[in-house]
């Protein structure tokens, strides 16, 4: 699958088919952190990815305050 | 995972409520929450005119679409802070968002009205982009907000924003900014009521928001703010919620419960008026003033530069 990653934009190609939380634990991401989006949706942790599907980790972390 | 309400197939966990919803009921849920917070610190009410601090973010556009959505009259104000490509692409989506939902989004570009910009007042004040650039903005949105005749400044703060500026301040224990550190800020002094609605929800559930609700936001950080004390300590505070969910959200409203009364505003004594823009100040002239004097005569500075030498 391709995995799409922001700040900086880049992309990965990564084997499927696998589950949000495992490709999660594999890229060493924190939950709290991103979310995940495919098809302009949201993507819940327990889902499974196919190794064809296109995929976004959208970082929610912002610096202002 | 099924949604808590519907049994219906969940789109998102929210591990603090120990709850998953699918798209309908998590909108909802956002709505809730933020409804909540309008009510219980009696935040504003829908006969009200309010003016949202528009950055062209996940935040400020959520709570723009979510007090409409909710019946409140907002208005937004955009802040062109000339920080190169990414305020112009901040500024597109932020007028995008209004356009396509016939809002009303008031602009004022700092370098065209005032001679400077972010990165040239960082340099030339010798302040951190972040401290010269929330300076200019306070400044802006608070006249802004007087001069139109709103009744309340929204800001898109949310859960993760007040729960890292409550241990930024609890760790160098900074009891004039705890003392401020309230959702709401009544009108006082020369200075608008100031209100965050965005309180009870976490920053990702506004990003999620967003792209439930199919808001295009802009989602690169910006360059000026990369690395900074604050990103740091929402990253402690996430790993933090990631072994125990709700910790973020019991630090800040046990503070709120506990704590916040504790401390003492000594900036609510009356203070002083700039004597060049009419503005409360603690000295002839007001913070911003002071930014505009040094800043417009520099010679501008580009973010590249900034980054690399003044941070």
């Amino acid at each position: 699958m391709k995995v799409l990653l922001r700040n900086p934009t880049r992309e990965l190609e990564m084997r499927g088919p696998m589950s949000v939380q495992k490709l999660m634990n594999r890229l060493e991401l924190n939950r709290e952190s991103v979310l995940l989006i495919r098809d302009s949706t949201l993507v819940p942790a327990d889902a499974m990815l196919a190794d064809d599907d296109i995929v976004e980790i959208r970082p929610v972390i912002s610096g202002g305050a | 995972m099924k949604c808590k309400v519907c049994r219906g197939p969940a789109v998102i966990d929210i591990r603090r409520h120990n709850a998953n919803f699918c798209a309908d009921h998590f909108l909802k849920y956002c709505r809730d929450q933020v409804s909540k917070a309008i009510h219980e610190f009696k935040m504003a009410t829908p006969d009200e005119r309010l003016l949202i601090a528009v950055s062209g973010g996940k935040d400020s556009l959520a709570i723009w679409d979510l007090l409409g959505e909710l019946g409140y009259q907002a208005d937004g104000l955009y802040v062109g802070l000339g920080i190169g490509e990414y305020s112009e692409t901040s500024g597109r989506y932020a007028r995008d968002f209004a356009d396509k939902r016939d809002l009303k989004l008031l602009e004022i570009d700092l370098r065209s009205e005032y001679g400077y910009d972010v990165p040239t007042a960082s340099a030339a004040t010798r302040r951190v982009p972040c401290s010269a650039c929330g300076m200019s903005k306070r400044h802006l949105f608070d006249k802004a907000a007087l001069d139109g005749g709103y009744d309340a400044l929204v800001t898109g703060h949310n859960l993760d924003d007040e729960a890292a500026v409550l241990y930024g301040n609890v760790l160098r224990w900074q009891t004039d900014y705890l003392a401020r550190q309230r959702p709401v800020l009544p009108e006082r002094n020369g200075f608008p009521r100031k209100v965050k609605p965005l309180i009870r929800l976490s920053e990702r559930e506004t990003a999620a928001y967003c792209v439930l609700r199919g808001i295009d936001y802009l989602v690169e950080e910006c360059p000026m703010a990369a690395g900074n004390k604050h990103l740091a300590f929402k990253e402690s505070l996430n790993a933090a919620e990631q072994q125990s969910p709700g910790t973020k959200h019991d630090f800040y409203f046990s503070f709120l419960r506990k704590a916040a009364d504790k401390f003492i505003d000594p900036e609510a004594e009356p203070l002083g008026v700039c004597e060049r823009c009419g503005a409360p100040a603690g000295s002839e002239l007001c913070s911003f003033c002071r930014i505009v004097e040094k800043a417009s005569n520099h010679e501008p500075v580009p973010v590249e530069l900034v980054n690399r030498k003044y941070r």
